[in-house]
């Protein structure tokens, strides 16, 4: 009853949001190895599916059955040990076939060595900065401003019309496709933690600590994501947006970052 | 009350002169059955405390945009939520429980050290008066979170050392009552009762009770070096003094994952003791639950970076926490497993309090299978500060803790009142609760895999629906929780209990008359005589 319940209001909210991008599930990302967990949060997801079965299946029919109302009558046995070395054995088997190839992501995840591109991450209460190590390219990126004039309490603005409300930025992080993206993340104040679901990736940014991550994206695209440790009041408000685009297009957008750049100091 | 108990109780105790009336009954009361009902009534007032903040919450969260209150409003109540719910309103529940029926199931007089029962309940309602007072104090109340990471908690206003204190008192007070049930169980157990004999309540809560021992003051250190780099200028946590804020998550969790088995051990515990008594028949495997429940408590120790898994370990670390967090399913399950075989073959009846201890079963499963697949470590990368993370707790501690509190409360009510409960009123609280506890939580599964971080007072349009479902799931599940008052209210006009209460129980608990006199035990039982009157 319970279960028909969710399962008629689930049906109900995918209709209505049938037009919207709908996401039930972690998205597959764009990087082999956020496939890589896509497949094992798959994996784990269809073991506790079928494990459920099996317990939920003993228990409902055993609810059905064993009731006193049906004339049941009570058996005496009280312990087993041949069941607990079962039910012991059998879930450490199914753990190990979890542990492997989970073990054989995390040690990839954690590679971050020989990378294209190196940027640094410096996040503030509350936004995030980025400097390309290399190309000499950097800046702050902040909530963009049709969110920040939506997102006030009682604001006026109708938060559906604006274009990706609270996850659009007024500076994304652009990188080429097919690169080795190296983050190196810290903080100026609190923690702060850089999180891009298609990337698969998430890492604190810790004041005092330079952690590292990396990702290689394989399409072209706009990624969108948030910081995920709380960090005071407007720590809804730090979107991270990452474009992915074509080397030749990167490599365009770094020549007029650093000739704005340039100007901009002259100016000063 | 009837002449039953008068007499029963004038056999018993001829020069005594029971309870002293008025409000010295309460204030002065050394009595395990007196304390008891305070910490009872003291965790559904908390209960209720903590709900109306997660009504904001989820009133705040309904829709997208900001409508009643700001964000670090916002963050004062999701702290203020946790910190309530889990300190003011589990945890006391269960001491509760185990006041009232720890010494009725041993067939001790009272818990052993009665005095210090009393200290260690009446430090509560200062801890949490201390905690809620600093909602009206400048800089509003604690923003930081349950978790107080530094260095975002030092930026909290007036409220800071308010919450130190509190938290202190709190500890203090869950330490007093750990060891007067450690001292209580050792020591007062009837004479045939050996510790393999002991009721599965009082084996999970005596595990339950070292576990506090160990990490309340591990917390309470954390807490005073949160202090001190403050007020004292020193730099346990502060990078810029040569400190490591992550230090303090270490030693954070290192009390907060037993913590996470102080509050659903002796939810196992009660489930135990109910599940049997309505399958008619006797737990499955008794002595492997208890070792189950050890293993558990043993792993609990070694696990808690599995909290910090996105926080720049090495990876040799995080193979270790990844690997010792799963072997915790295996326990887990033998639990469940053994719960299911008690089942078996039974000739079940489902009055309320099995009816929320199926449910516990469930429920608390499905909080399992997330909890497993938040173990492992590349996914956690992606479940971690989200949505699902929010579901997997909030099913092992509603549907899990507080159903089986709740549980314990129908099962045992007839004990303490010496009237049945109104069951109508009873089955249609519980089906409420379980259909709304779903509606609330389990949306919140697909919102974290969407990619909504938690802890956030306004969010993206895509995640509406999901969020305005759990919002109304969760103001019909406070709403339904006014039932179980109605129950409690009403909890005196039921038919009279008989001293068994139900036709399946079993213990000393079941030899006491309804309801339990104010002295009960004052010479030893036999247990087993006790428990063989009922084969």
């Amino acid at each position: 009853m319970i279960r028909k319940s969710i399962l008629s209001l689930l049906g109900l909210v995918l209709t209505s949001a049938a037009s919207a991008e709908w996401a039930l599930n972690m998205p597959e990302g764009v990087t082999d190895l956020s496939a890589e967990t896509y497949r094992l949060h798959m994996m784990v997801f269809w073991w506790c599916v079928a494990i459920g079965v099996v317990v939920f299946g003993v228990m409902i029919i055993s609810l059905i059955k064993h009731r006193k109302s049906k004339g049941a009558e009570p058996a005496t046995f009280t312990h087993s040990t041949v069941a607990e070395v079962i039910w012991t054995a059998i879930p450490v088997v199914i753990l190990l076939v979890m542990a492997v190839p989970a073990a054989e992501t995390m040690v990839k995840l954690e590679d971050t060595r020989n990378p294209d591109i190196s940027i640094v991450v410096t996040a503030y209460q509350w936004k995030w900065h980025y400097k390309y190590q290399d190309e000499g390219v950097e800046f702050y990126s902040s909530l963009a401003r049709p969110s920040v004039d939506a997102r006030r309490k009682q604001s006026g603005v109708d938060v559906n019309s604006v274009d990706n409300y609270l996850l659009e930025v007024d500076h994304p992080v652009v990188v080429p496709r097919g690169a080795k993206v190296r983050l190196l993340l810290t903080s100026n104040d609190v923690i702060h933690s850089w999180w891009v679901p298609e990337l698969a990736i998430k890492k604190d940014a810790i004041p005092g600590i330079v952690n590292e991550t990396w990702f290689n994206a394989n399409e072209v695209g706009t990624y969108r994501g948030q910081c995920t440790e709380l960090c005071g009041k407007d720590h809804g408000y730090m979107p991270i947006v990452v474009e992915v685009v074509e080397p030749e297009a990167y490599q365009a957008w770094v020549d007029t970052r650093k000739d704005g750049d340039a100007k901009f100091a002259s100016a000063q | 009350m009837t002449t039953a108990v008068a007499d029963a109780h004038d056999a018993e105790h001829h020069d005594d002169h029971g309870p002293t009336k008025g409000y010295k009954r309460w204030l002065f009361s050394t009595n395990h059955k007196d304390i008891g009902t305070m910490y009872l009534i003291f965790s559904l007032v908390m209960f209720f405390v903590g709900g109306a903040m997660a009504m904001v919450i989820r009133s705040e969260l309904a829709i997208p945009g900001l409508q009643f209150v700001h964000p670090e409003f916002f963050n004062s109540m999701t702290t203020m939520h946790a910190l309530i719910m889990v300190f003011g309103a589990v945890m006391p529940a269960f001491v509760g429980l185990a006041n009232w029926m720890i010494p009725l199931m041993i067939g001790a007089p009272d818990m052993a050290l009665p005095r210090m029962n009393n200290w260690s309940f009446w430090i509560l309602p200062v801890a949490f008066g201390i905690l809620l007072s600093t909602l009206l104090m400048p800089g509003g109340a604690p923003a930081g979170g349950w978790t107080m990471y530094p260095p975002l908690i030092l930026q909290t206003g007036d409220a800071f050392p308010f919450l130190i204190f509190s938290v202190h008192l709190m500890g203090i007070s869950s330490i007093m009552g750990s060891i007067n049930v450690i001292v209580t169980i050792i020591n007062m157990r009837a004479p045939d009762m050996s510790l393999l004999k002991m009721p599965m309540f009082v084996w999970t809560w005596l595990i339950t009770a070292y576990l506090l021992i160990a990490v309340m003051p591990v917390l309470a250190g954390a807490v005073t070096m949160l202090l001190t780099d403050q007020f004292f200028g020193t730099s346990f946590f502060l990078a810029a003094g040569g400190g490591d804020p992550v230090m303090f998550q270490h030693i954070f969790w290192f009390f907060g994952h037993p913590e996470v088995y102080i509050m659903i051990l002796p939810a196992f515990g009660v489930v135990s003791e109910i599940i049997p008594t309505f399958s008619r028949k006797k737990l499955f495997g008794h002595d492997s639950m208890v070792y189950a429940a050890s293993c558990i408590a043993f792993l609990s120790f070694i696990v808690w970076a599995h909290h910090m898994f996105t926080v720049g370990m090495p990876l040799t670390g995080q193979l270790f926490f990844m690997f010792a967090t799963m072997l915790i399913a295996v326990p887990t399950g033998v639990k469940i497993f053994n719960w299911v075989a008690t089942m078996w073959r039974g000739a079940m009846t489902f009055e309320t309090p099995m009816l929320f201890s199926l449910a516990f079963v469930f429920l608390f499963t499905i909080g399992g299978f997330s909890g497993l697949m938040l173990a492992i470590q590349p996914a956690d990368v992606q479940y971690h500060d989200t949505y699902f993370v929010v579901a997997h707790f909030h099913y092992v501690l509603v549907p899990g803790s507080v159903f089986a509190i709740m549980a314990g409360a129908y099962y045992w009510l007839p004990k303490w009142t010496g009237h049945m409960y109104n069951e109508k009123l009873g089955k249609l609280h519980f089906w409420a609760s379980t259909i709304f506890v779903n509606l609330t939580f389990f949306p919140m599964h697909f919102l974290g895999l969407a990619g909504m971080p938690r802890r956030i007072p306004d969010y993206s349009t895509q995640f509406t629906d999901f969020n305005t479902i759990a919002s109304i799931g969760a103001i019909g599940f406070g709403l339904s929780q006014l039932l179980f008052v109605a129950v409690l209210l009403t909890a005196k006009r039921g038919e009279k209990a008989t001293d068994r209460v139900w036709e399946g129980s079993h213990g000393l608990e079941w030899t006491v008359p309804s309801p339990a006199p104010w002295h009960t035990f004052t010479t030893p039982p036999k247990a087993r005589i006790a428990n063989e009157a009922f084969d």
